[in-house]
């Protein structure tokens, strides 16, 4: 049922906070509510930290319980956990979610833009299937072009994005 | 960094005991007050930080008088150049003037004062200020500009016919109305004064240091005609005051001149016509104080 669970060496998220959105790695748990928690490569210095306001993520790191700083450290850097966490959905999500609320009134508008011209094209291209199916009748081929000709759509979304990032 | 300063510490060094073996011949009064002009240059920069550390907010650690011990101030007694103020006392303006009076049995002269104590003095000392005092009429009025708004910035207008629309601002005019335009061929906004109040200003910016506004656009050329000629006779009154708008030459004129220089601004920067043709609008769950313009 529980996959994530509070260990030394979890790296965790913190979701409020004068730390919010750092980084830290579970270095020693003081009580039920509390743990002993260490980001030096996130900036956060080592201190208590309740539980409430962290949220454990999938990263674990080896190091043995009270560690000091530096061996948080060098096991940080080791297993590389900033770049592991920058590919995972949960920060792209995050990152996705800052750049919307940055969005400038122009940008906007491009992303509307860009918007509509890819519904555009997918509309198109079911409009297309749509009528071959209703002319061909129920024949094996409408499944076979549906995968192809969605993936043309969603190849143009990826430059449409970084337009929209801009 | 640290190579770098060294050998300009030594060259600068190097430089002093030079100078002063050459000052040998020249006076060494020179070389003495340059070395201390440097040396008090060098001083006066220095700040000591604090010298009492503080306890608690508003506490420090240590007394009025050890503070004076710390900070050595037996040391720094500084009074005026007393020879300044001999001089000073010396130079005192007469006060008093001899003349010579004419008529018999007058005494010769009289001492007369050089300045005179007043006639009159009156019962306020500061006289009462008007009520009008600091009122200034509205053409001294100072006009301020937010500083998000700046040449070619450009503006959502919010009321007027206009309202929703996008448009390139130019400049601020002399009553503090901002001068605007479409430009016209894109969003039909002609030259127009927008009120600074009534506008949000975005952060799209429009390079606009290489267009040359006509300087006869000012607020007497956009303000509105109004005749007022009806000699009394009230049944003509509401007749004939002019409501309608007439597009002059001149205004078509200085449309195009201004217009065509912001056209090719736009054109360099992608989408950014199309931007400038569509209008703002709010829908479902868009709120403006969470937008960033």
């Amino acid at each position: 049922v529980f996959k994530r669970f509070v260990e030394i060496g979890r790296v965790a998220f913190i979701s409020f906070g004068p730390h919010a959105g750092k980084l830290v790695a579970i270095v020693d748990v003081i009580d039920q509510n509390r743990a002993l928690v260490d980001g030096p490569c996130s900036g956060v210095r080592r201190q208590a930290m309740p539980f409430k306001c962290m949220q454990l993520t999938d990263f674990v790191l080896k190091f043995p319980h009270s560690a000091r700083q530096k061996c948080v450290r060098l096991a940080w850097e080791k297993e590389n956990i900033n770049e592991k966490w920058a590919a995972t959905r949960w920060a792209k999500k995050i990152e996705a979610r800052e750049k919307k609320a940055k969005m400038t009134d122009f940008d906007r508008y491009k992303v509307m833009k860009a918007k509509k011209m890819r519904n555009r094209i997918i509309k198109h291209e079911m409009k297309k299937l749509q009528k071959m199916s209703s002319k061909k009748g129920k024949k094996p081929e409408k499944s076979e072009k549906v995968p192809k000709s969605e993936k043309a759509p969603k190849s143009e979304k990826a430059p449409k994005a970084q337009k929209a990032q801009k | 960094m640290a190579g770098e300063k060294k050998p300009a510490e030594k060259a600068a060094g190097e430089k002093k005991p030079g100078k002063k073996k050459t000052g040998e011949k020249k006076p060494a009064e020179q070389n003495a007050s340059q070395k201390e002009v440097g040396e008090k240059k060098k001083k006066i920069k220095k700040h000591h930080a604090s010298r009492n550390p503080v306890l608690a907010r508003g506490i420090g650690r240590y007394s009025r008088s050890a503070m004076y011990a710390r900070k050595a101030l037996y040391k720094r007694k500084y009074t005026a150049p007393e020879t300044k103020i001999e001089k000073k006392k010396k130079e005192k303006p007469r006060a008093t003037i001899t003349k010579p009076v004419g008529g018999d049995k007058n005494g010769g002269s009289r001492v007369v004062k050089i300045r005179k104590m007043p006639r009159y003095y009156p019962t306020e000392d500061v006289p009462r200020k008007l009520l009008s005092h600091g009122k200034k009429p509205f053409c001294q009025h100072k006009r301020r500009l937010r500083a998000s708004i700046t040449p070619g910035t450009v503006l959502i207008l919010l009321t007027g016919r206009h309202r929703g629309k996008r448009v390139v601002f130019l400049k601020q005019l002399a009553t503090g109305l901002l001068l605007v335009t479409g430009p016209l061929v894109i969003n039909r906004v002609p030259l127009r004064r927008a009120h600074q109040k009534f506008v949000i200003a975005t952060s799209t910016k429009v390079d606009i240091s290489g267009v040359k506004i006509p300087k006869h656009l000012t607020d007497a050329y956009f303000k509105k005609k109004r005749l007022r000629k009806p000699k009394h006779q009230e049944g003509e009154i509401f007749d004939t005051e002019k409501e309608k708008y007439e597009l002059t030459e001149q205004r078509k004129s200085d449309q195009k001149a201004v217009d065509s220089q912001i056209l090719a601004q736009i054109k360099k920067v992608p989408q950014l016509r199309g931007y400038l043709r569509s209008t703002f609008c709010l829908s479902n769950g868009v709120y403006p104080h969470k937008l960033v313009f």
